[in-house]
């Protein structure tokens, strides 16, 4: 990457606020809030019971807290748990009734919505704090029978799918956050590949937070019916703030018999400034069910932004000869923290299962693997391979490897293989020596680390990701 | 083009060199010979720029200061070490190092950075004057490369960065007679009025195939005899020894 163009980038460069009128729901988490949250987007009755009873299993859980990233208390009740710009509550039908100020905030993203400029063979949701403001190639899409919308709109004209498949990987009562979510999640994305199709092109959504005191509760359902195909990309991004902004999204994706859903996160909320003032609170449950034989399940992440990353994209191997990919890249700069890795459920027979983690950190950062793999009794000649790989930049900061395996059969084997190392002075010297300055040097000393990881994601988001990663170290080496 | 007045530098409280004088011009091959730990590979790191060393005494560079300046300056102003154990980096592609080298030289040098294409076509060429096989150049950078093949990549960087001032810290050293020869064969076929080489050896081996104009033979720190391309062969056969 050119020097200039990482110069440019030095502050993060997401980080400015569009000003929009909003409208909010009132302050808190109560059963008013979510009756007013099912009530604005036309909800069914049932979608509003449902959401009542994560509320009222909500009240006995507890939030966890066996966590390495330790934060101050949340309280629930200074939040909004919806906030939308007033011109979107009605989910503009066209372009040209998408506020100008929304449309402009995504074409400074590099996200453009409009026709013209749209990114080629790439479909985009844009959720704007907590509604979806617009879904481009949709006609397209429709034409061969896939369903790709807003969760929203697919409660009201899908309900039938919803109910079948909502909550049914990552159950209501789960844990504290993903109940919460199930109380007060306002958008998300929607996707239904039908049998025997493959999805023409990468959908993508696009989740903005905008607004300040305001949760982001987004929800996301992908479904892919027998023999089918989709790859499917987010990006993230928030505007600089010195309050601690939470966002607490549940994923869950469902493969059937023969299908495959490669899903790919490329995470860039603000992280907070140097002094760890400020920056998200990434709090992420992403579940994959490999229901049907054959099917196969691939999640690949780059982790560069938040405050704190929470999350561990996880695949629930049901289905004979299924197969769960989990491919990570975790960056931690100045005094961000990410406690994040995977868990692989074998259940099926001849399962198998992939994780290759590469942990980055610098400055104070702490950067830590998680990762659960477990062979159940049945789950006859399953395999699982584990590389965890951790990078240090400087004297200050740290990376820990916490695996987890539980084999249950005589026929399955897990291999893990874990390394640590610090970047190399001897080879920032030979760079230096050819020419390159030290951020160009260190830029391309990580990618190499990371490449295995970044050879996952769809060529036009490696490159954007390649960048990332260079601006999120800049500054971290000599 | 190089200037060095009494040259002194220390690592981790260890005084190397002690007062060496060097002066080459271009057009000029100058070799450097010398027993163990006599500082030949201290020179070409302080003439490099590798952090760690503290230094008295003055270098000129082209009239420039060379303390002044980074390690990539000194590169991007055409100063080229050839590694005496080039660094693997997993993961980097060899062409794509190779480019991201070239372009960052360029660009400092105000010259247009060259697309990939145009790279691809001008790193093949120069490839195949080596006689180095295409699919090295996809290979991540020096991994598993055998020993004469992360020289002979040197060499290959060398003729690509096209340096004014280029170093070799013992390139000869575990190449077999074949890789001798390429290497020599690059550095015969890149040398002209312009630019210098200055070729750090412990043996003779190497001249036989490239004739300097200057041998100096380097002890405890400093040059301690300079003669012509006759003093390597002398040295040859009577050793270190007998001139130390």
């Amino acid at each position: 990457m050119k020097t200039e163009d990482l110069k440019n980038n030095k502050e993060y460069k997401y980080g400015f606020t569009t000003d929009v009128e909003n409208i909010r729901s009132p302050k808190g988490l109560s059963e008013e809030t979510i009756k007013f949250i099912s009530n604005i987007k036309k909800e069914p009755k049932w979608m509003l019971e449902w959401r009542l009873k994560a509320f009222n299993r909500l009240k006995v859980l507890k939030e966890p807290d066996w966590q390495k990233p330790k934060y101050p208390k949340i309280d629930y009740q200074d939040l909004y748990y919806y906030s939308a710009p007033k011109s979107a509550s009605e989910k503009p039908k066209s372009l040209e009734e998408i506020d100008p100020k929304i449309l402009e905030t995504y074409k400074k993203l590099g996200i453009p919505l409009d026709e013209q400029k749209r990114l080629n063979g790439i479909a985009v949701d844009a959720v704007f704090d907590s509604v979806s403001v617009a879904t481009t190639f949709k006609d397209e899409l429709t034409k061969k029978g896939i369903i790709f919308c807003s969760i929203s709109e697919a409660i009201q004209k899908h309900p039938d799918l919803v109910k079948k498949y909502l909550g049914s990987v990552i159950p209501l009562t789960d844990h504290y956050f993903a109940t919460l979510n199930s109380a007060v999640f306002t958008d998300g994305s929607f996707v239904y590949i039908p049998p025997y199709t493959k999805c023409p092109m990468e959908l993508s959504t696009y989740f903005r937070i905008n607004a300040s005191e305001t949760g982001q509760f987004e929800r996301t359902l992908i479904i892919a019916d027998k023999g089918s195909y989709v790859s499917y990309l987010e990006g993230c991004t928030a505007p600089m703030r010195d309050e601690n902004q939470l966002h607490a999204a549940n994923v869950e994706l469902v493969a059937l018999d023969d299908a495959e859903i490669k899903y790919s996160t490329v995470q860039n909320w603000y992280p907070g400034d140097e002094k760890g003032i400020g920056g998200i609170y990434n709090f992420v449950t992403k579940r994959g069910a490999c229901r049907g034989k054959n099917s196969k399940i691939s999640w690949t992440q780059v982790e560069t932004g938040s405050a704190i990353t929470w999350k561990y994209p996880s695949c629930i191997l049901q289905g004979d000869n299924s197969i769960g990919e989990f491919y990570s890249i975790a960056i931690t700069n100045n005094f961000q923290k990410a406690d994040t890795g995977t868990k692989m459920i074998h259940l099926g027979k001849n399962t198998k299962s992939k994780i290759i983690s590469k942990g980055i950190s610098a400055g104070n950062a702490d950067n830590m693997y998680r990762g659960l793999v477990e062979i159940k009794n049945k789950a006859i000649n399953s395999r699982n391979y584990t590389q965890c790989d951790s990078l240090l930049m400087g004297n200050k900061c740290g990376a820990h490897t916490i695996p987890y395996i539980k084999n249950n059969n005589a026929t399955s084997t897990i291999e893990h293989e874990a390394t640590t190392t610090k970047i190399n002075e001897e080879q920032l010297y030979y760079c230096n020596q050819r020419g390159l300055d030290q951020e160009e040097a260190v830029s391309l000393i990580v990618n190499g680390f990371c490449k295995e990881v970044l050879q996952q994601l769809p060529m036009e988001f490696a490159v954007e990701a390649q960048k990332l990663v260079a601006i999120s170290l800049e500054g971290s080496v000599g | 083009m190089l200037n060095i007045k009494n040259l002194e530098a220390t690592i981790d409280n260890k005084h190397i060199l002690k007062g060496l004088n060097l002066n080459i011009k271009p057009g000029e091959v100058h070799a450097i010979m010398g027993p163990n730990g006599s500082g030949k590979s201290t020179l070409a790191n302080v003439l490099s720029g590798k952090s760690g060393y503290e230094t008295k005494g003055d270098i000129k560079y082209n009239g420039e200061i060379l303390s002044e300046l980074s390690t990539e300056e000194r590169a991007q102003k055409g100063i080229f070490l050839a590694f005496q154990y080039p660094l693997e980096i997993p993961g980097v592609n060899t062409n794509i190092f190779l480019k991201t080298s070239l372009n960052s030289v360029r660009k400092a040098n105000g010259e247009k950075e060259l697309d990939t294409l145009t790279f691809l076509k001008l790193i093949k060429e120069k490839a195949s004057e080596l006689g180095i096989d295409e699919k090295f150049l996809s290979r991540q950078l020096n991994v598993g490369f055998s020993g004469g093949e992360k020289k002979k990549n040197e060499i290959l960087q060398m003729k690509l960065l096209q340096p004014k001032l280029a170093i070799l810290d013992e390139t000869d050293s575990g190449l077999d007679i074949d890789a001798l020869r390429i290497v020599a064969d690059g550095v015969n076929s890149y040398k002209n009025k312009e630019n210098a080489f200055l070729i750090i050896t412990h043996y003779q081996r190497l001249l036989d195939y490239i004739k300097p104009d200057f041998v100096h033979v380097l002890s405890d720190g400093k040059i301690i005899k300079t003669g012509n391309a006759d003093l390597g062969v002398q040295l040859e056969k009577t050793g270190y020894l007998n001139i130390v």
